[in-house]
């Protein structure tokens, strides 16, 4: 076919892990580019003028940015194999929705819940879990997000399980004592092929983050 | 045979617009017959239930000033789709807005086929692939094309709407400066974006309307505003040369025009309903 496909991406960001989440439910080969991002490499500064930041799916020379919008790209382009987003329009809306919903929501309060301490971190802790608990009652007792099939929430959301580990331990609690359904669906997605070879250890990201706060003075 | 087929479309007006038609009292003769007719049993196997056809009927929950309430009703006038529109009122949320959108408790809300869907890009969507034979189609149909569009609908909420909430809301003069001062570079971000996408035509969709310029648009007037309360242009020919020539076609567009309020109205909105808002930045 002659498909020249390059992931820019950060091994520990979420947002990129959809894609490669993604691309591997499609059976894409790519190129995987690891950025450092306190030295951004020419080719992301070109590639994503507007806001310089991974992931960027170059798809023949074209930049994709905004890890959603890619990945609707993708389901699009390689729409032969592995539908993620369903064909029904009212379903397509509630698909969109709810990966919304996990953009605006999920990564700010996780963020809090590592970055804060005291009365400030158990109060992120509390909304990061009601969070969680309404995507919970969202899945039901559906086996995926998708329904049958593993679909574009189930993508937009299984990539913030590899940072679980990181907020229970900073924030010591438990998502599995409050979400334990939750927790059945993140086992049943990583039996995915797909899902668990894009996701990095949660340790190897506890780690990650570990650096990050001694490197930023978060205690 | 005649006006019995309409009765059941007469009872969804007077669902929708909770009144009755055929009364008791008013009208007693018809009344009976109305229930005579529908009772038949030749009848019954044919007339579709009113409630099957209020499935039919569109409702959009929303207010008037609000832009991301204009951005629906702008795609649904391009689809010629008509719908019933619910006025929220700015003070109180109706039970409705917060039955249908109980998670963000916000408008604006579509109802179809009795099924709320929320968002006004995620509705622009929806209304694009339900009535995708109505009509222009509003986002572009290659995927990249699609991609790009939808990179600048993100861009405008993520960035430009947040900036524009901040000039108009903050009750903090330093806050709404600042928000002004971010303003102007994301427009000169936006005026390369048009250039690019509109390739010289009209609109950020091309020859017509499209999903950006649905984005976009009714946070022009928004624009206006803030350079009237906060008296800072950001609406600069020196710098936006072609972004203005889109506001203003845009702006005055046909179609556009009995939908998307002009920015006056939006001020006196303002004046009246949100005073703190008009908090003006110290000269200096």
């Amino acid at each position: 076919m002659g498909d020249e496909v390059i992931l820019l991406d950060f091994w520990p960001s979420m947002f990129g892990m959809r894609l490669r989440v993604a691309l591997a439910e499609k059976g894409v080969n790519y190129e995987y580019k690891e950025e450092d991002l306190s030295n951004k490499s020419a080719l992301l500064l070109k590639m994503n003028p507007v806001h310089k930041k991974i992931p960027v799916l170059i798809h023949n020379g074209k930049p994709v940015c905004e890890s959603l919008i890619a990945v609707q790209y993708i389901d699009e382009v390689w729409k032969d194999k592995a539908p993620l987003l369903p064909s029904d329009p009212y379903q397509r809306a509630q698909a969109r929705f709810w990966a919304d919903y996990v953009d605006k929501k999920l990564y700010t309060l996780g963020s809090k819940v590592w970055q804060t301490k005291g009365e400030e971190q158990e109060a992120s802790k509390k909304e990061f879990l009601d969070c969680l608990k309404l995507l919970e009652g969202e899945l039901g007792d559906k086996p995926y997000f998708g329904g049958e099939t593993f679909g574009f929430v189930d993508v937009s959301l299984i990539t913030f399980y590899s940072w679980f580990y990181a907020y229970e331990t900073f924030g010591n609690f438990s998502i599995e004592a409050d979400c334990p359904k939750l927790i059945e669906w993140v086992k049943r997605c990583m039996e995915k092929e797909s899902v668990s070879k894009s996701i990095p250890d949660p340790h190897k990201v506890y780690e990650f983050v570990l650096q990050l706060k001694k490197k930023f003075g978060i205690e | 045979m005649a006006l019995g087929s309409l009765l059941a479309w007469l009872r969804v007006l007077e669902e929708v617009f909770k009144s009755e038609m055929i009364d008791e009292v008013k009208t007693p003769n018809l009344f009976k017959w109305a229930l005579r007719f529908c009772s038949d049993d030749a009848v019954k196997d044919v007339m579709p239930r009113h409630d099957r056809l209020l499935e039919f009927v569109v409702n959009l929950i929303g207010a008037w000033p609000s832009p991301f309430v204009n951005r629906v009703r702008l795609a649904l006038k391009l689809k010629s789709i008509d719908y019933v529109f619910l006025q929220e009122n700015f003070v109180v949320k109706s039970e409705l807005l917060l039955k249908s959108n109980p998670i963000h408790k916000k408008i604006p809300v579509l109802i179809h086929h009795d099924k709320p869907i929320c968002e006004s890009l995620i509705i622009v969507q929806y209304i694009d692939e339900v009535w995708s034979n109505n009509g222009p189609t509003l986002l572009p149909s290659d995927p990249y094309d699609r991609a790009i569009a939808c990179f600048w609908a993100a861009y405008i909420d993520d960035k430009l709407v947040k900036a524009i909430d901040v000039a108009v809301k903050s009750p903090d003069a330093k806050k709404k400066k600042a928000a002004m001062e971010e303003i102007s570079p994301m427009l000169a971000v936006l005026e390369e974006a048009f250039v690019k996408c509109s390739k010289g035509k009209a609109f950020f969709g091309g020859d017509i309307i499209g999903y950006v310029d649905i984005a976009m648009g009714p946070l022009w007037g928004w624009l206006k505003v803030i350079e009237s309360i906060n008296k800072l242009t950001v609406l600069d020919e020196a710098t936006i040369p072609n972004l203005l020539k889109w506001g203003e076609r845009f702006y005055n567009d046909a179609t556009v025009k009995d939908v998307i309020p002009q920015h006056e109205k939006l001020l006196d909105v303002i004046i009246k309903v949100f005073p703190p808002m008009l908090l003006h930045i110290p000269s200096n």
